[in-house]
């Protein structure tokens, strides 16, 4: 495959979220503002890139039968360094995102490319998928976090956009988008759309209904 | 006790991990579509939390917290930021060894998991379960029963899923809709309805 494609079909075609069900499980919880969607898309783009190229060139000399241990540990080693980075320049945030800067770790969506993709393709190429599929998370977590944001607080980035109520102005906050279920309801009519507009996306159905013929007098 | 009670019905039901915390979403979502095996996977997720948030407990406090080497007279050794490839490393091999055991012990119920035990090493909620566990200071009881609870809390979501989209196999749902998009809906509206038991342990 061409190196642009590779870069460009994880975006929307073959985003990894809406259709590979990949690294959903932090992407969620991190979404109630768009600032700490931002960090975190960050640093699992980082960590998604470097760690594809770390599996990429150690590709050849990978046994078999260990490779999801030692895969697993460059993930977690690199985690542990965007961890203490976060930590010592952005403390705050750090402080916001709790343990799910560490659950990078077990991200379906590092694994998944690691494993998928760059365990069988040269540094070049591996890094370039990760980028796209970095992007592609990148592109669903600030969506939701700016729906989440605007809707629930007002604001964006901290900055007020819709002035609320409580301020003088005339935008009363919808306190469910601070809660867990608004990420899902988001989500899923994400999903719906993105499968509309691309219908080859959609799932077979698992049960065919039969065809009646309408009942005639 | 009351404590420890409390703890546990908190942990199953109010903090419950993939429907307030969106953890362990992706064998959440993936592995909800039959009850048969949604039932396979609750049981060995109380399995492993039950062991490994104890055990992690245990590591943590003798090796890596701030001054646990002050016997050895290194009372400033602070290895907590190792805490996460510890934890990585425990679950693998706690992971590991329970299959093991299984085999040698009881086949039916090795049979009966297939391959979710393996798969259990990546699952976002037991590495998360056992962060909270040094976030949130727990003492070795506390952390058991903090396993336990957090595990019977996944187990009861995900069997409650699948019991739903068992019955939504014969819907006639939009095309955009079918499979992962209507998940996410039914597992919002169980967000929404656990969203209630906020109020049941509140003090």
């Amino acid at each position: 495959m061409a190196l642009p494609r590779i870069f460009t079909e994880p975006l929307l075609g073959r985003n990894p979220v809406t259709v590979q069900i990949l690294g959903i499980c932090s992407s969620l919880a991190v979404t109630t503002s768009l600032e700490t969607a931002a960090t975190m898309a960050a640093s699992l783009t980082v960590v998604l890139v470097l760690s594809s190229l770390a599996v990429s060139l150690i590709r050849r000399h990978l046994p078999n039968s260990i490779r999801l241990i030692v895969q697993i540990v460059i993930v977690a080693s690199l985690v542990i360094v965007i961890d203490q980075v976060l930590q010592a320049y952005l403390f705050e945030i750090s402080q916001r995102l709790s343990v799910f800067v560490g659950l990078i770790t077990t991200n379906c969506l590092v694994l998944g490319r690691t494993e998928g993709f760059a365990r069988s393709n040269p540094p070049l190429p591996s890094m370039i998928d990760a980028l796209g599929n970095g992007l592609g998370y990148s592109a669903i977590l600030l969506a939701v976090g700016a729906i989440r944001e605007l809707f629930g607080q007002g604001t964006l980035m901290g900055l007020t956009v819709l002035p609320t109520a409580e301020q003088g102005g005339w935008f009363t906050p919808l306190s469910l988008m601070l809660l867990a279920p608004s990420a899902f309801f988001i989500l899923g009519f994400a999903v719906w759309a993105l499968r509309s507009a691309f219908p080859e996306q959609q799932e077979a159905p698992e049960h065919v209904p039969p065809e009646v013929q309408e009942a005639r007098p | 006790m009351t404590g420890l009670g409390d703890l546990f019905l908190r942990a199953m039901f109010v903090e419950n991990m993939p429907l307030a915390f969106f953890l362990g979403l992706c064998t959440f979502l993936a592995l909800s579509k039959r009850p048969g095996t949604a039932v396979g996977l609750g049981i060995a997720m109380i399995g492993v939390m039950g062991i490994t948030v104890p055990l992690s407990q245990i590591l943590y406090t003798a090796v890596l917290a701030p001054g646990a080497w002050a016997w050895a007279g290194l009372p400033e050794v602070d290895l907590s930021y190792l805490s996460l490839l510890c934890f990585i490393g425990l679950i693998a091999a706690a992971v590991q060894m329970l299959e093991m055991l299984l085999e040698r012990f009881a086949p039916a119920i090795h049979a009966a998991f297939g391959v979710f035990l393996p798969l259990l090493t990546v699952q976002c909620a037991i590495l998360a379960a056992s962060l909270f566990m040094v976030e949130r200071r727990y003492s070795l009881p506390e952390s058991f029963v903090f396993g336990l609870g957090s595990g019977a809390g996944f187990a009861l979501a995900v069997i409650m899923l699948s019991a739903i989209r068992a019955r939504l196999a014969y819907a006639d749902l939009p095309g955009g809709l079918r499979g992962l998009g209507i998940t996410f809906m039914l597992a919002g509206m169980m967000s929404l309805g656990f969203a209630a038991f906020g109020q049941m342990v509140a003090p």
